[in-house]
């Protein structure tokens, strides 16, 4: 099956988008981008062959036994993976045990790290096949360490090891774990998934059908920020820009304008009728305004940052907010707080004022023109849409404003979509 | 203004050895002036009176070339950081700084000779605010004479009679005295008209020069080229017989390198398959100044057009020396340099330059430092987009801080926007 | 309410007004009258009100407005003030001006009044090159034709050409504009707790904005006010605020100054409404004695070039002596070009005869003032407990 890939390597996460010969989407990936760009991209484009494959599978699949097995496997596929990671932490840190810890602390550690990592494998497992599960974080580095901390603060004083011992372990293995090459591969882990629901024999077979395609990687195009560290020759890097304005336009074909808020950076970018930008703007060298604003915004507060937007939404009032500087945006709030305004009613001023940076951005792009597309991550943020919302409508009126539950993709889809494009010489 | 130096040689024509000589023995004098009795002037490159300076056997010394070499040298933020420590701000130029902190550290110039103190400030306070401030404070270090010399600005886009007065009046009052006092010398008009005259046919060959860039390919790099070009004429060489000669051998090469067929050398050789013509706006980055020039020329980018390299004369725009007017010529060349010009005349300028030289685009390069180039570039940028059809891009940097040189971000922009010209360029031709 | 406060509660209002209703109500109840804006630091309001036409001053938007289409314009390394002009023009609120000049305080505000004549080609619009030579066959003879080139492009504009007889008038009105605002600085120098330059500036800033009779009224009226109900006396430093001529602090940054214990004894807030430091002839040529007020009496700033080789060095002992004072704020607005080049040779003279001086930056919007409250407390608790120059 011929297929086109686009890769989107972002300064927080990598994506990677597949698609068939009738520019239809296959499959998508996504992974944090970590400090291994090379390893970032592999990652990313693996498991976007994995839903690719799925995607195949899905027919099949739906057809001979209907979707709920086909989710149950989908599910239990991911459970192996996560299982087999988890597993790989226990060794990692088993081994750094060996080497770092002291003797006498060396047998009861062990003890509670491997009393923990079975806890963890357990809570997986419930999680994975609870039909409506809790919302969480997709990755394996936020979702392990949560469960790992919590159990850490219970278990560690009463056996005798520190928590901070159990977190500093834990913290040096991860990064290992994420830097390795984990086999994330498809075949290794269907068998285990099969055989947890059951192995069917329909799905089976249909499994096999689906393992039995050969994608033809016609060609693949990388973009993003740390595009020029891809291991791609130039020809096949594109500018995000070029991509997110052609990416946009595939999901909104009307999209004129586009707003990408990333966690480095902001773009502002006009497209014509046939998504190739004609003009863009970024920010300049002050990170002030983007993603990371938040971030900082977030850590000062104490909160996680998808925190953020739902608490700003509670607000009653807008403070004014001067200052979208990381560097004084911490002063800034203990000020106001210390003057008694409530933490909701800062964030709404917050949440403009960054916003408010987007407009000046846009305006020199040439304006918000219809219709108005929004990406990157802070598009999952609704206070920050809300204030876009706002601003827009108030400095040039009735505008559409669409956003995509997988506008993350925008990038790595306009990738794909140039590399399909010049395959096929249009 | 580049005028360097062994370590920076992007080519080898003749032109480019006379131009190292001129410079390494220009130094020299200097150096022994205190010894041998030559007045030396300090002035600045925009609104520079250097046949003047000449006249009377005074050598011209430029702090700002001096700053943009020890830029291209990796000195700049040391003395930068000298300047802050002794008090100076973070926000202002890092000219100023530059020089402040190279003073404060021996004063040594670029060519290592040491430089000699001024015999004169001569504050040729032309289009650029900084520039009154800069010799206010090396007043404070030495113990000679200033001369302020307002060059009143083009606010209605051209240099008014009773501006033209003005200048003509304070070159009198002024500066004629505070030169003959400093050199023991009476003002000798026949001797400037004879400096006019060689300004002027130095200028008909640069002016030439640049113009050769509407050739396909394009003969020379008019910005990163560019700098190297205008060096002799902007620092202390107008009016000079050594002047002349540069720019007759520099023209005579030039042609050659038209008859053949040939682009410009880069830093990595003959730029002769050229994808975009691009024209600049705005001063370079020095610190990173061949890396900035490849991320142009590694993509087959070569300009054709930059205001930068009118800083200390609009010559193109039809302005010459003229020696039958001494003193109302320079009134002129100072009135029409381009830091003295208004936002009008500016996009003006990038509107035919763009037409003129069949650009495909232009780029802002944004400076820190300077307010006069950098505030209202980007009404600038929507002006000239609006007027030409063409789009422009925006980067920015520093003259001489490096922590204002990202290149990453800077290189980023730049292949965005060859790659948004490009897929526009295929757009039109579907 | 009291005079004192009836007062400056008008001020207040106007101050916060950033529709400049005053003005505008100005000119509607007098239709042949039309309005012209002025940038800091300083234009010839003289000129301006003998041409029929009234001076507006265009200080920025302060801390009250939001910049949508203001940034648009400006790097970010570039000074707040020409953001909030930009917002205010864009929004339509600069609509009632039929002319703007631009004043040659800095490139930023320069290359601003080019921005001017390309967005609003209808307007008219003249960059104000001051002079910088003292010379007044040289300097004062190139200002005085500039002069007459204003009066003559005011007079298309308005319909109006100033005669010699409305330019004396205009000068007449000022000498008392400016014997007022002197007059207030005196009080305010001797009995700070009676003045506190929070009233004073939000007076001086409303000044800026109406009828020069108007503001005589209100001027007048509150110095005999303030000796009616006058704050308790309270003991603290004397200070001076060096750097504030162009873009203008936000009010709380001057309150915060003076709750930390400082009475701001002289300033260079609005520096323009003051600069000609002598009354100017009425008597003769007057296009001539404005232009000889200026070149030779005109006060000192860092937006003008200082021909006196020790003349930086002297400066601030010189203010500090003048107004009897402890010691010295540099307050200079981020990225202002002349303050913060001025800074270094202002802050060693003061520093070699001995004057306590901190320095910090601001913003017309800067929206926190811990860090200002507590610089400026130390200052003036330093101040106290080690004695003054």
């Amino acid at each position: 099956m011929r297929c086109y890939v686009g890769i989107d390597l972002g300064s927080t996460t990598t994506k990677a988008v597949i698609l068939g010969d009738d520019g239809g989407i296959l499959g998508r990936g996504i992974t944090n981008s970590r400090s291994n760009y090379d390893l970032a991209a592999k990652v990313a484009r693996e498991e976007a062959f994995i839903t690719a494959r799925f995607g195949l599978l899905r027919q099949e699949v739906e057809a001979a036994a209907g979707t709920e097995l086909l989710e149950r496997l989908l599910k239990a596929f991911r459970m192996s993976q996560t299982l087999a990671q988890l597993e790989r932490t226990h060794e990692l840190i088993a081994a750094e045990v060996e080497h770092t810890v002291a003797e006498r602390l060396r047998k009861s550690t062990l003890a509670v790290v491997e009393d923990m990592i079975r806890v963890i494998a357990d809570e997986e497992v419930i999680w994975f096949e609870d039909p409506d599960p809790p919302a969480r974080s997709d990755f394996f580095r936020d979702t392990a360490g949560s469960a790992y901390m919590r159990l850490a603060e219970e278990r560690g004083d009463p056996a005798g090891v520190s928590f901070d011992l159990l977190v500093g372990l834990y913290d040096k293995c991860i990064i290992k774990v994420e830097n390795e090459p984990l086999e994330l591969g498809f075949s290794d882990h269907i068998d285990a998934a099969l055989a947890r629901i059951g192995d069917p024999l329909v799905v089976r077979e249909a499994v096999e059908k689906a393992a039995g395609t050969e994608f033809d990687e016609v060609s693949c195009v990388g973009t993003g920020y740390g595009r020029a560290r891809l291991p791609f020759p130039k020809e096949q890097i594109r500018s995000e820009i070029l991509c997110h304005g052609l990416g946009a336009h595939a999901m909104f074909p009307d999209t004129r304008t586009v707003l990408d808020i990333g966690g480095q950076d902001t773009k502002a970018i006009q497209v014509d009728g046939h998504g190739i930008v004609t003009s863009f703007q970024m920010n300049d060298r002050c990170a002030a305004g983007c993603g990371r604003y938040l971030g900082y915004i977030a850590d000062e507060m104490n909160i996680g940052l998808h925190e953020l937007g739902p608490l700003a939404q509670k607000s009653t009032r807008t403070v004014k907010i001067n200052s979208t500087c990381t560097v004084f945006a911490g002063a800034e709030l203990r000020e106001r707080l210390s003057l008694g305004e409530k933490r909701e009613n800062i964030l709404a001023g917050l949440h403009r004022a960054i916003i408010l940076r987007a407009m000046s951005l846009l305006a020199r792009s040439g304006g918000i023109d219809d219709e108005f597309t929004f990406t990157g991550g802070v598009a999952r943020n609704p206070a920050a849409v809300k204030a876009l919302r706002d601003l827009t409508e108030e400095n040039y009126g009735d505008r559409t404003l669409n956003i995509s539950a997988d506008s993350i993709y925008t990038g790595a889809l306009g990738g794909a979509l140039f590399a399909r494009r010049e395959a096929q010489g249009s | 203004m580049a005028t360097d130096s062994a370590d920076s040689v992007v080519q080898k024509d003749r032109s480019m050895v006379l131009q190292k000589n001129m410079i390494a023995e220009h130094f020299k004098r200097l150096e022994r002036a205190p010894e041998s009795g030559e007045p030396v002037v300090y002035t600045f490159v925009p609104g520079n009176l250097t046949e003047l300076i000449r006249s009377f056997d005074a050598l011209p010394l430029l702090p700002e070339i001096n700053a943009l070499q020890s830029g291209m040298r990796g000195k700049s933020k040391d003395y930068i950081a000298e300047a802050e420590r002794a008090g100076h701000s973070e926000d202002v130029c890092t000219y100023v700084k530059c020089d402040i902190g190279m003073l404060k550290s021996g004063n040594i110039g670029p060519t290592g000779t040491k430089l000699p103190k001024p015999d004169l400030l001569l504050l040729s306070y032309t289009g650029c605010y900084t520039f009154m401030k800069w010799f206010e404070l090396l007043r404070e270090e030495y113990d000679c004479p200033t001369v302020f010399l307002q060059i009143p600005y083009q606010g209605d886009g051209e240099l008014e009679p009773e501006h033209r007065k003005y200048i003509v009046d304070q070159i009198e009052a002024d500066l004629i005295p505070a030169m003959e006092k400093i050199s023991g010398k009476k003002y000798d008009e026949d001797k400037l008209k004879h400096h006019l005259g060689l300004a002027a046919e130095a200028e008909d060959d640069l002016v030439a020069v640049l113009h050769s860039a509407k050739n396909r390919p394009s003969p020379i790099d008019s910005y990163f080229g560019g700098v190297y070009y205008v060096g002799p004429i902007f620092s202390a060489f107008r009016g000079t017989e050594e002047g002349v000669e540069y720019y007759r051998e520099l023209r005579k090469e030039v042609e050659a390198r038209v008859a053949a067929g040939l682009g410009p050398v880069t830093p990595d050789g003959s730029l002769d398959e050229q994808d975009y013509r691009l024209v600049v706006e705005g001063p370079p980055n020095w610190t990173s100044f061949r890396e900035f020039w490849r991320m142009f020329s590694e993509e087959k980018a070569v300009v054709v057009a930059s205001t930068y390299t009118k800083v200390g004369g609009t010559y193109d725009l039809g302005f010459r020396h003229d020696p039958s007017d001494p003193l109302g010529t320079m009134a002129d060349y100072c009135g029409g340099c381009y830091t003295n010009l208004n936002m009008p005349s500016r996009i003006d300028m990038l509107v035919n330059y763009i037409k003129d030289y069949s650009a495909d685009g232009f780029v802002i390069n944004s400076v820190k430092s300077c307010n006069s180039f950098s505030a209202g570039q980007l009404m600038m940028l929507r002006e000239v987009e609006k007027r030409t059809g063409v789009p422009g891009a925006f980067i920015e940097s520093d003259l001489v801080d490096p922590r204002y040189f990202s290149a990453a971000n800077i290189k980023n922009r730049l292949e965005s926007y060859l790659q948004m010209i490009d897929a526009r360029r295929q757009r039109t031709a579907s | 309410m009291s005079n004192r406060k009836i007062i400056i509660e008008w001020a207040l209002g106007v101050y916060e007004d950033l529709h400049f209703t005053a003005a505008r109500e100005t000119l509607s109840q007098n239709p042949n009258l039309k309005a012209v804006g002025f940038l800091p630091v300083y234009a010839p309001r003289e000129v301006i009100v003998a041409s029929s036409m009234l001076p507006v001053g265009i200080y920025g938007g302060g801390d009250q407005i939001e910049i949508i289409r203001g940034d648009a314009y400006y790097q970010s390394y570039i000074c707040h003030l020409p953001r909030s002009v930009i917002e205010l023009a864009q929004s339509d609120r600069l609509d009632f001006l039929s002319a703007v000049l631009f004043p040659s305080t800095c490139d930023v505000i320069r290359n601003l009044s080019g921005m001017w004549q390309v967005m609003y080609p209808d307007l008219y619009v003249r960059y104000l090159d001051l002079p910088h030579v003292r010379d007044p066959e040289v300097g004062g003879k190139f200002w005085e034709r500039e002069l007459r080139t204003l009066i003559d492009k005011l007079g298309e504009v308005s319909g109006h050409r100033a005669s010699d007889d409305d330019l004396r008038a205009a000068i007449h009105l000022y000498n008392e504009v400016r014997w007022v605002i002197r007059e207030l600085y005196r009080a305010r120098s001797a009995e700070p707790w009676r003045l506190p330059t929070e009233e004073l500036y939000l007076l001086l800033r409303a000044g800026e904005v109406v009828a020069p009779e108007l503001f005589l009224d209100k001027a007048r009226a509150y110095l005999e006010a303030i000796h009616e109900d006058s704050p308790p006396m309270k003991d603290r430093s004397r200070v001076i605020v060096v750097g504030t001529f162009c873009e203008q602090p936000p009010l709380g940054l001057i309150k915060t100054i003076e709750r930390a214990g400082c009475w701001i004894v002289d300033d260079d807030l609005l520096i323009g409404n003051r600069m000609l430091t002598r009354d100017v002839q009425t008597q003769g040529d007057p296009v001539a004695n404005l232009a000889e007020a200026f070149i030779l009496h005109s006060e000192k700033t860092s937006v003008l070039y200082e021909p006196d080789p020790d003349g930086k060095k002297t400066l601030m002992a010189q203010r500090v002596r003048a107004a009897k004072a402890d010691g010295i704020i540099f307050a200079a607005p981020s990225f202002c070009d002349p303050a913060l080049l001025d800074r270094p040779m202002l802050r060693s003279g003061a520093e070699e005869a001995g004057i306590p001086c901190i320095a910090f930056k601001y913003a017309e919007n800067t929206g926190q003032f811990q860090q200002f409250r507590e610089q400026a407390g130390t200052f003036s608790d330093s101040i106290k407990l080690w004695g003054g120059s």
